[in-house]
């Protein structure tokens, strides 16, 4: 395999880390000189450079969650200039590219600072409390072998529609990292709206939104006081009105299950 | 010697399947939670089955690499998902989703399975609508359908470019929910690193956990493997960058056969390489090819120019001229060697010259932009990050990447190993798809054999297990096992080189690429049986590990995944050389068409090689499952 011959020109940048060696001691920013860099490197693969050099020199590389290397996974989770998954909107930290950067630059990468994802190691937190969110409730009860005809239920395009937008949602954690309240709301909104969109939804439509929103605040995910930063920061652009239609939806399900008979609870 | 009894039951091949499921045996409910089943992996083979059989009350361990069963590598799947619904009236039937799949796969694939596959299709799409993943719809409302892949029918579910994310969702809220309810106890951050056998039978793992390095052992009644593909043996490849074959791969040195390990497809429209610190390929979904057209310039010439100033009768379609009824949809081997004969003549294009044009231009001018950007608007985006061009404007560059491996761990028609209580599920088994795999069907298989197949049939293992007779994680086999562990961690830290694991992974992958590729030959392929033991040798004496086996340690965990790596990849060659015919992904020089098309040898190779292993050093013994087509006639694979 041949490397590119194109003729954009290469830069040099400086990469300031976030170095942390475990989830209980302290951290601090080390700087890398990172040279020569493709511009059409992705910023990933300029971890792989540095780290290369690093590991070559017996020390031991920088920590960093990657995986699909595509922006579906949600694996990764870098705060590039303080901006969860870096410059541009609409993209995760893996689909970030060096020609995003001009020669000189000075990067500063940190891992998510919010307080339900502790760090583990270097850029690397802890986000299975999105899992725990999930396991609350995120899901149609449906045993296995007992689902009738898929198109015995026609649903209506735009609901299908609406309904992917906001299961689009990676769990990258992106949405937290970004909000100074660190609130899951943008998360949750966009799981409890899929299946509140949906007719298959709506069995469980009250007791999903009341248990993954009690999850959640036990969990020690803030508030959500509109700032919407959530949304700007996140890889697939999934919009706010989710939170709007997850509040409506918890008012009512807050209000029915005030009058619910108590054996159903 | 392995016993391999495929185990296909009697009877014609539609009644297999119900009258197996009729004959199998079964657990009394009570019991059920007397046994425990280790699952590990959770991508969508692992997630269903692991899901389902909580559901049916058996207790079940989880266990996975990633830091959560929603990461892994199913998730990036883009086109689809098949199943023979025959919603679009336009001819489907189970039996044409089998009779497709079985060509596909150039005969050499196990017709009793391929039936039931694609008999349970219909139930996959079903399920998951219930479980509400938002598939693709008309205004009507009903589900919608593409062609895909060297179909003729429209039997392809989607969900915009993301269908594997949703259908993984779909089953990571199964498994969620049975986690939350204590039906499943999950491992995240865990890599299995040794498989333990009682008696011959698999009974535990041993695991790594990823985040504090300890070791622990777990046992139980029985074992499945979902741990995905071995693509990554080739260091480039569309896979995420963490699959690899370790789990299969320490199956296999405990006695596990392994079945076609060359098999390995190559998928033609993925973005073409475009440096050495390259990571990844990205694969544009084949999808593009029902309204994209593939070309190259005619002449040589031509290749450096801005393709919009090439007129149109100076470009050459060559799938729609050398297969007329297929055209731009030909199967991904038959499409992939066709970019490499193109680039091999001269006429690639781009920097490399590796790649070959693949242009919606008249998509665009027949739909519009907008019914374009609607379709393939995600795809058109990535390929847009990546390159910085606009497939809107100009075509796109694509070159054949590696993609997936129809080779795996042997299993029969119930899926188990030759091990027993081994079970192997998804991209994992080698089952399905013979020697090519067709768009769209992995998806399928990997939910087929979760929930529909493996809940049944490891019944029938389990019944012959007294309940609660699973040993002790204590016992000192699995001491051993976990002793075995720590030696290997120990030896990586210890070896203190120069070179890192990525260093290894890399000269591999070129290997491998070069040798055991698109195109094979017997000379090719006995210089990588040379080279790849001398390469590990080089590895076990040169390689630099750093930090600590008690900690978050991934220079630790890739070193780990490459030296199985080396041996696998030598075991693929070897499979590769010993297979003298050409058939869907193999292809060796020296069994061709004189048009270039694969020469079969049914007479000789109408098997499956399921290679045992011989223990360090010694060369691993070739067995072989005869395949005998009872409803299906083999026949030249045609695509003209
Ligand atoms: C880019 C891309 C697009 C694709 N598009 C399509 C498509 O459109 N249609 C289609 O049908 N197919 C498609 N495929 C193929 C398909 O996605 C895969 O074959 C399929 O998803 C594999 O599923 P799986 O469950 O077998 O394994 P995976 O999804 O790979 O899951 C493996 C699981 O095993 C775990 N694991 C592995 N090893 C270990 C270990 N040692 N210890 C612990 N855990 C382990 C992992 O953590 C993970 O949970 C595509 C593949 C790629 C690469
Ligand atoms: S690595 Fe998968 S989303 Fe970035």
């Amino acid at each position: 395999m041949v490397a590119d011959t194109s003729s954009t020109k290469n830069i040099s940048v400086t990469l300031r880390v976030w170095r942390q060696n475990g989830p209980s001691v302290e951290g601090k920013f080390v700087d890398y000189k990172a040279t020569d860099l493709n511009p059409n490197m992705s910023f990933l693969e300029m971890l792989d450079v540095v780290n290369d050099e690093i590991e070559r020199k017996g020390e031991e590389p920088i920590a960093f969650a990657h995986d699909c290397r595509e922006g579906i996974c949600g694996t990764c989770s870098l705060v590039i200039d303080g901006k969860p998954h870096g410059p541009h909107e609409g993209v995760a930290s893996c689909q970030t590219y060096v020609r995003s950067f001009k020669d000189g630059d000075v990067i500063v990468v940190e891992p998510y600072r919010a307080k339900p994802f502790p760090v583990q190691k270097d850029l690397i937190t802890d986000r299975a409390a999105f899992d725990q969110i999930q396991q609350a409730g995120g899901f149609v009860s449906v045993r296995t072998g007992s689902a009738c005809d898929a198109n015995a239920i026609p649903i209506p395009k735009e609901d299908a529609d609406l309904a992917m937008d906001a299961a689009a949602c990676i769990g990258c954690g992106a949405c937290v990292a970004a909000c100074k309240n660190a609130s899951a709301m943008l998360f949750v909104g966009a799981k409890v709206s899929q299946y509140a969109l949906l007719p298959q939804g709506q069995p469980e439509r009250d007791k999903r939104v009341l248990n993954m929103v009690a999850k959640m605040d036990e969990l020690g995910f803030g508030n959500c006081t509109n700032q919407y930063e959530c949304s700007a920061a996140c890889p697939k652009t999934i919009s706010h009105d989710f939170i709007a239609r997850m509040n409506s939806d918890y008012l009512k399900a807050s209000f029915r299950s005030a009058f619910t008979a108590k054996s159903s609870v | 010697m392995a016993q391999l009894n495929s185990a296909i039951p009697p009877g014609p091949l539609a009644d297999k399947w119900n009258t197996h499921k009729a004959n199998l045996k079964l657990v009394n409910p009570v019991n059920k939670r007397k046994y425990k089943v280790i699952v590990v992996g959770a991508g969508l083979a692992g997630a269903s089955v692991a899901a389902t059989m909580a559901e049916l009350g058996y207790k079940v361990d989880c266990v996975v690499f990633h830091d959560s069963p929603r990461r892994a590598h199913s998730i990036a799947a883009q086109g689809g998902i098949n199943a023979a619904k025959n919603y679009q009236n336009d001819g489907d039937c189970v039996y044409r989703l089998f009779y497709d799949t079985v060509k596909g796969g150039d005969y050499r694939s196990r017709e009793a399975n391929v039936h039931r596959l694609a008999e349970v299709s219909v139930n996959i799409i079903d399920q998951c609508v219930a479980q509400g993943v938002p598939f693709a719809r008309e205004y009507g409302g009903l589900l919608d359908n593409c062609s895909f892949g060297g179909a003729q029918v429209s039997r392809t579910f989607y969900v915009r470019g993301q269908t594997g994310q949703q259908l993984l969702l779909g089953a990571y809220s199964a498994l969620s929910k049975m986690i939350g309810s204590g039906g499943v106890v999950m491992h995240n951050n865990c890599e299995m690193l040794e498989l333990v056998l009682v008696d011959g039978q698999a009974k535990g793992i041993v695991v790594r956990d990823l985040i504090s390095g300890e070791v622990t052992r777990h046992a139980g009644d029985a074992v499945v493997l979902a741990t995905g593909g071995y693509g990554n043996v080739f260091h480039l490849s569309t896979y995420a960058r963490n699959s690899n074959g370790t789990a299969a791969w320490r199956a296999y040195k405990k006695g596990a056969c392994f079945a076609n390990p060359c098999y390995t497809q190559i998928h033609p429209t993925c973005i073409p390489v475009s440096g050495d610190y390259q990571s990844k390929l990205t694969l544009m979904s084949e999808s593009l090819r029902n309204d994209g057209r593939i070309w190259v310039p005619k002449k040589a010439e031509d290749c450096g120019k801005d393709p919009s100033t090439i007129l149109e009768e100076d470009r050459d379609y060559y799938l729609e001229r050398i297969y007329p009824s297929f055209g731009n949809l030909a199967p991904r081997d038959v499409s992939s060697r066709a970019a490499k004969r193109m680039c091999d003549e001269g006429r690639g294009v781009g920097p490399t010259k590796l790649g070959v044009y693949l242009d919606c231009g008249d998509a665009i001018n027949r739909l519009g932009a907008d019914k374009v950007r609607a379709r393939y608007g995600n795809l058109f985006d990535i390929y847009k990050e990546i390159t910085d061009e606009s497939a809107y404007e100009t075509p796109m560059r694509i070159f054949p990447a590696v993609h997936y491996t129809m080779g795996g761990l042997w299993v029969d028609y119930n899926l188990m190993s030759n091990i027993p209580g081994l079970f192997v599920l998804g991209e994992a088994n080698f089952s399905d798809h013979g020697a090519n795999r067709l768009g769209a069907s992995a998806l399928m298989q990997g939910l087929a054999d979760g929930y529909f197949v493996v809940p049944y049939t490891i019944a029938n293992y389990l019944a012959t297990q007294k309940p609660g007779s699973a040993p002790s994680a204590d016992d000192a086999v699995f001491k051993e096992a976990a002793a075995k562990v720590d030696e290997t961690t120990q030896r990586l830290l210890n070896t203190k080189g120069k070179e890192t694991g990525s260093y290894f992974h890399k000269r591999l992958g070129k290997i491998m690429w070069d040798h055991c590729g698109l195109a094979r030959t017997k000379e090719g392929l006995e210089e990588a049986l040379k080279i790849i033991p001398e390469l590990r040798e080089e590895f076990w004496a040169n390689v630099h590990v750093s930090g600590s086996a008690d900690s978050l340690n991934q220079a630790l965990e890739k070193a780990g995944r490459v030296a199985d790596f080396l041996e696998l990849g030598e075991l693929m060659c070897r499979d590769a050389l010993t297979r003298e015919e050409s058939c869907g992904s193999h292809f060796r020089e020296e069994y061709q068409y004189p048009d270039g098309e694969c020469k079969r040898d049914d007479e000789n190779y109408a098997h499956v090689a399921a290679w045992e292993y011989q223990g360090e050093g010694n060369t691993p013994k070739r067995n072989v499952e005869d395949l005998t087509y009872e409803t299906v006639k083999m026949s030249v694979r045609s695509y003209k």
